[in-house]
């Protein structure tokens, strides 16, 4: 019983970044202002990059595939879309993983800033090359720009739940 | 961080092809998957139809239910600020009420005149359209693209293409038709290109989305003399929308003629969908 206890807790805390990831998703809670639209950011982008860099078996690439699928149903884009931008991104991430000997939340931020560059270029030349749907790139920077300015913030808070992750699988 | 070639190399292979412990997909083969996606995107066949209307029927409902959340939070934010506004309010509305009170009078004459004109001329009543009101599901407030998701599809007689109201203002047209649920375009969106007259002086021009809160007015006649707080309707060029239905008013913003809208779109919540063709356009 005791046994199962820890496992459950275990299992529970090692799901939120998955359950924010489609809660995100499913929510429309993508953080857009409509009054202060300019201080919109993509939270998805930022757990997508964070939990693939920390420990890419917590947030599968499986459920990165589906909540994008998610995302361009609920948004109205065409399917496929979104995906292939996260997994883009969970791709930077992944790549990074694999180089970096020593993380640290400062290094990581510093390669957020081209990924994002390059995972919004990709998102921003799917729709307009190959869909012709107009987007408002103005938007689009300012919310890259956002996004970038707090992923540290965030980092940190994930950071505190990433230590309780590897603390309750050592229990 | 490791520099040499074939460190790179590695890295991108590991990255892209290499499963974790717990992963059932590589990257690659997602990323692959995606595309295939994209590409069905552009194919357009009944079964694949089918299975796109049901997987968007059954995301739409999840996303309405884990939305009640975050939608309870703004909303009650949302009253707490009506509450303080109340009565500002209140002395507005009732001055208005007075001039209003005043032109129903002119307008009841009006009428009077216009259908006994109209029984002259033996001309058919352009605005008798039938509509359906549905609710609005999910709001997606995304920088990027307007729209919000209706709650009925084409087991309502919706069809792509067919206006949207709210109230007795025009506010967008129906781009995707599930059998449980559609998607509204709103006049706001970047891609929204629509027909319209402006009163009194007649002219016609089409109305662009911005992706703000305001449209602008393109294609204009020649030497045009527009004055702002003219009223805007769609004009029912091309027989795809009824003429005559009012949509805001112009504004002229840094030299450019701006349509400010009647209904805040932001705030959609019930919304009426013309489902009747106007006339001229019955098949």
């Amino acid at each position: 019983m005791v046994l199962f206890r820890k496992n459950f807790v275990s299992r529970f805390f090692s799901l939120i970044p998955v359950l924010i990831l489609f809660f995100l998703a499913f929510s429309e809670t993508e953080f857009n202002f409509e009054r202060l639209s300019f201080l919109s950011f993509n939270l998805i982008y930022i757990v997508i990059f964070y939990w693939v860099l920390k420990n890419p078996d917590i947030l599968g690439y499986g459920f990165i595939f589906l909540a994008g699928i998610i995302n361009d149903v609920i948004i109205g884009l065409p399917i496929g879309v979104s995906s292939i931008t996260y997994l883009v991104l969970a791709g930077f991430a992944a790549y990074v993983r694999y180089l970096t000997v020593e993380p640290s939340l400062i290094y990581d931020w510093i390669v957020f800033v081209p990924s994002i560059a390059v995972t919004n270029s990709v998102y921003f030349y799917i729709l307009r090359i190959f869909f012709d749907i107009e987007v408002n790139y103005i938007a689009l920077a300012l919310n890259s720009g956002v996004t970038i300015f707090l992923y540290p913030i965030i980092g940190i808070l994930f950071n505190f739940l990433f230590k309780i992750i590897i603390v309750q699988k050592n229990v | 961080m490791v520099t040499s070639r074939d460190d790179f190399s590695i890295a991108i292979r590991s990255a892209f092809l290499k499963k974790g412990v717990k992963q059932k997909f590589s990257l690659l083969a997602l990323i692959i998957a995606s595309i295939i996606l994209l590409s069905l995107e552009a194919v357009n066949s009944k079964s694949l139809n089918f299975v796109r209307s049901t997987i968007k029927d059954v995301v739409y409902r999840i996303s309405f239910v884990a939305s009640i959340p975050g939608d309870s939070i703004t909303s009650a934010f949302t009253n707490i600020q009506n509450y303080f506004e109340v009565y500002e309010q209140y002395e507005i509305v009732k001055s208005k009420l007075q001039q209003l009170e005043n032109q129903q009078n002119q307008v009841n004459y009006l009428k009077i005149e216009n259908d006994k004109l109209k029984k002259i001329i033996d001309n058919s009543d352009i605005y008798n359209y039938e509509s359906v009101t549905t609710k609005v599901l999910v709001d997606k407030k995304s920088p990027f693209l307007k729209s919000v998701i209706l709650n009925k599809g084409f087991d309502s007689g919706f069809k792509k293409g067919m206006p949207v109201l709210d109230g007795p203002y025009f506010v967008g047209r129906l781009t995707e038709v599930n059998y449980l649920s559609s998607r509204a375009l709103l006049i706001n969106d970047l891609n929204s290109k629509i027909p319209v007259l402006i009163e009194p002086m007649g002219y016609q021009a089409i109305m662009s989305g911005t992706g703000d809160k305001l449209a602008l007015l393109e294609f204009l006649p020649k030497n045009y003399q527009l004055e702002a707080g003219s009223v805007v309707y769609t004009s029912g060029t091309g027989g795809i929308f009824f003429p005559g239905i009012p949509i805001g008013r112009v504004e002229l913003i840094e030299k450019k003629f701006h349509i400010k809208f009647f209904s805040d779109l932001s705030q959609l919540y019930l919304v009426n969908v013309i489902t009747s063709k106007p006339i001229g356009n019955e098949q």
